[in-house]
């Protein structure tokens, strides 16, 4: 490879990542927390009502792993590219 | 030993604050002399070596404003489910800004946000723009940082709340000034500690009380402690509807809004000056990354202990009020009286406090700040936890007026005079700029603390909607769309803070009209708070169509922009 298409190679993965992992942000928060969130309260887990602990717990957790798995995920693909100097 | 523990119950809340209060302004000032900054470098971005753990409880401390620890709790506890737009707002956008911003502005490897957006529209214009909106937002929200210093010093050393602004702005200014970002992250590091620490240990307390769970996210979903078997959350909820309030767990704002509201806090959260300025501290991409996560792990611990200390404060609330004799009201009730953040008016002279949803018959009118300030109180906690909310409300404050202070002095002095007036200043020159701006910068806010002009309070929520309305689009484009050119970016900005301006003063200040105009005129039905994000859409749709109409970017720029989005090679911040 090129370094171009090295770079490019490691920019659309990169781009993938962001993809999925903004899903998940979004389905959490804006999904589960709002969007959903009178369906998900039918389902009660001890004195929570699901959709009001996605919003004001849930999604706090899962923004955080989001971050942790990012830093993971990207730590390994600049090894892949050699960017991690 | 028995000696010593009657002397500690002996002490006076008051007494307790002042030794608080003092322990910790002196810790802040040593730290500030330990780390005096001695060239430009460590003046804007602490020397560019700050380990990802010590920048990410510093930005957590400045990120957590006065209004996170006094007000956040009370505000959720009187709006319920709709509180969620603050918890998941502020806290969503780091992922954002860990995934999106952070890692590409740390190689790109400069000290201020107009520095990037500067360079990366090639342009003095685009830079100048910038700095008007990093000045707009940094005084909005400092100015409220200021008034939470005056109004925690009145409330709890019952000094005059402009002494205390002005005590609040010369320790500030010590550290600030001497130290620039160098001092201002390490006393950030100690703030932190103090914060975290005085939010918490209340918490928990009034979580083994009523549930007997020592983990307060785990206590409000739990049952009450008295072997009723009835969850906490059920018996609130009964609670506020049998007073005529909403459901505490539904809120009563509209779907569109609270998906708008959240949308711009994320946004604006993202776009803050003085949050993203702190990943230019770290070493490398990769502690950009990390410190970003450390950061939000930081402030989820306060973020998901909020609501559950606004859960206990209703409760607490309706239960030691609700229809009890005005005469027999606790301790607590009268001295918070006197502060006026508590009122009661007997509209039917029963002599009983009648706490409803009824306007026309409620008589009890209770300030949001108060379930933060006054909760230990209220759960009969001991002196020393009460003083301990003080030194945090303190500390909470003056770290996040701090970092402001610094964007706006750093925005006049590198961005203003080094970049545009006077290009051939000296590295000295320079940072006497710097620490004159910010000497400036803090009696400015030191000013409008003293002063409120009427609408502070209802224009700090606002510096979300501003940054996500003007920064975010024009940093996102310049990362991930190659061909952004100036003309686009420039004209986007300049669109979405005027709109933003404009629906503020329209809807929000009542400027245009003899009366503020109803909630039924809003566009979309969307709030002030939630316009944020419509600005910011507005900001990208305009800034993507006048590219289409214009050249695209030199060819060097393109160039930078894919040497930004490698991380490796990151070299230390520089000036030049």
């Amino acid at each position: 490879m090129t370094k171009q298409e090295k770079a490019t190679a490691y920019w659309k993965e990169n781009i993938k990542y962001l993809f999925i992992l903004l899903t998940i942000w979004f389905l959490v928060s804006y999904g589960a927390g709002i969007l959903f969130k009178d369906a998900l309260d039918t389902i009660k887990i001890g004195g929570f009502k699901l959709g009001f602990w996605f919003a004001q717990q849930g999604s706090m957790y899962v923004f955080v792993v989001l971050i942790f798995v990012y830093v993971r995920l990207m730590n390994k693909l600049d090894k892949k590219y050699g960017y991690g100097a | 030993m028995v000696h010593s523990l009657f002397l500690v119950e002996a002490i006076s809340v008051q007494n307790w604050t002042y030794i608080l209060v003092g322990v910790t302004f002196a810790l802040y000032i040593g730290i500030a002399i330990w780390s005096r900054a001695g060239s430009t470098r460590e003046f804007y971005v602490a020397g560019g070596g700050v380990s990802p753990l010590a920048n990410g409880m510093a930005t957590a401390a400045d990120w957590m404003s006065a209004a996170s620890f006094i007000s956040m709790a009370g505000i959720i506890s009187f709006a319920g489910y709709d509180g969620a737009v603050y918890l998941m707002g502020w806290t969503g956008g780091y992922v954002l800004l860990a995934l999106l911003l952070a890692p590409y502005l740390r190689k790109f490897g400069k000290f201020t946000v107009p520095d990037f957006i500067g360079d990366r529209y090639y342009s003095k214009t685009a830079r100048i723009v910038a700095v008007f909106c990093a000045l707009i937002v940094s005084f909005t929200y400092v100015a409220g940082q200021m008034r939470g210093v005056g109004i925690v010093f009145s409330r709890f050393l019952e000094v005059d709340i402009n002494t205390g602004v002005i005590l609040g702005m010369l320790i500030v200014l010590f550290y600030a000034v001497l130290g620039g970002m160098k001092g201002i992250t390490y006393t950030q590091v100690a703030q932190y500690c103090v914060l975290i620490f005085a939010f918490m240990v209340p918490a928990i307390f009034i979580s083994l009380q009523m549930t007997g769970n020592p983990v307060p996210q785990l206590g409000f979903g739990s049952q009450l402690a008295d072997g009723s078997g009835t969850y906490l959350l059920d018996k609130l909820d009964g609670l506020s509807t049998e007073l005529g309030f909403a459901e505490y767990t539904q809120g009563s704002k509209s779907l569109i809004d609270v998906f708008a509201i959240t949308l711009a806090l994320m946004v604006g959260t993202a776009g803050l000056p003085h949050v993203i300025v702190r990943f230019f501290t770290v070493k490398n991409v990769k502690d950009a990354r990390k410190s970003a996560g450390i950061a939000l792990l930081l402030i989820v611990i306060l973020y998901t202990t909020a609501p559950a200390v606004s859960v206990f404060a209703r409760t607490n609330l309706i239960e030691t009020v609700s229809n009890k004799e005005y005469a027999n009201v606790p301790e607590w009730f009268k001295k918070w009286e006197t502060t006026g953040l508590i009122v009661f008016d007997d509209k039917n002279n029963d002599g009983l406090i009648q706490y409803v949803a009824n306007k026309d018959q409620n008589e009890l009118t209770v300030d949001n700040d108060i379930m933060v300030l006054a909760n230990p109180e209220i759960a009969k906690l001991p002196n020393w936890v009460i003083a301990l909310v003080a030194a945090g409300g303190l500390a909470a404050a003056l770290s996040t007026a701090a970092g402001l202070l610094l964007v706006i002095s750093s925005s006049v002095s590198h961005d203003l005079i080094k970049k545009i007036i006077n290009p051939k200043i000296s590295e000295k020159g320079e940072l006497i700029a710097a620490r004159l701006s910010a000497v400036g910068a803090v009696c400015v806010a030191g000013y409008f603390g003293i002063n409120p002009p009427g609408f502070v309070a209802a224009v700090v929520a606002l510096a979300f909607g501003l940054a996500a309305a003007s920064f975010f689009p024009a940093i996102i484009l310049g990362i991930f769309y190659k061909k952004m050119n100036k003309e686009g970016a420039i004209a986007g900005m300049v669109v979405g803070i005027v709109s933003m301006l404009f629906y503020m003063m329209k809807y929000k200040l009542g400027w245009f009209d003899e009366v503020l105009p109803d909630k039924s005129e809003w566009w979309f039905g969307i709030s002030p708070e939630g316009f944020g994000s419509i600005a910011m859409i507005l900001n990208f749709v305009v800034s993507i169509t006048i590219m289409k109409f214009t050249p695209e970017p030199p060819k060097n720029v393109q160039a930078m922009v894919e040497k930004i989005r490698i991380p490796s090679g990151a070299t230390k911040a520089t000036g030049h």
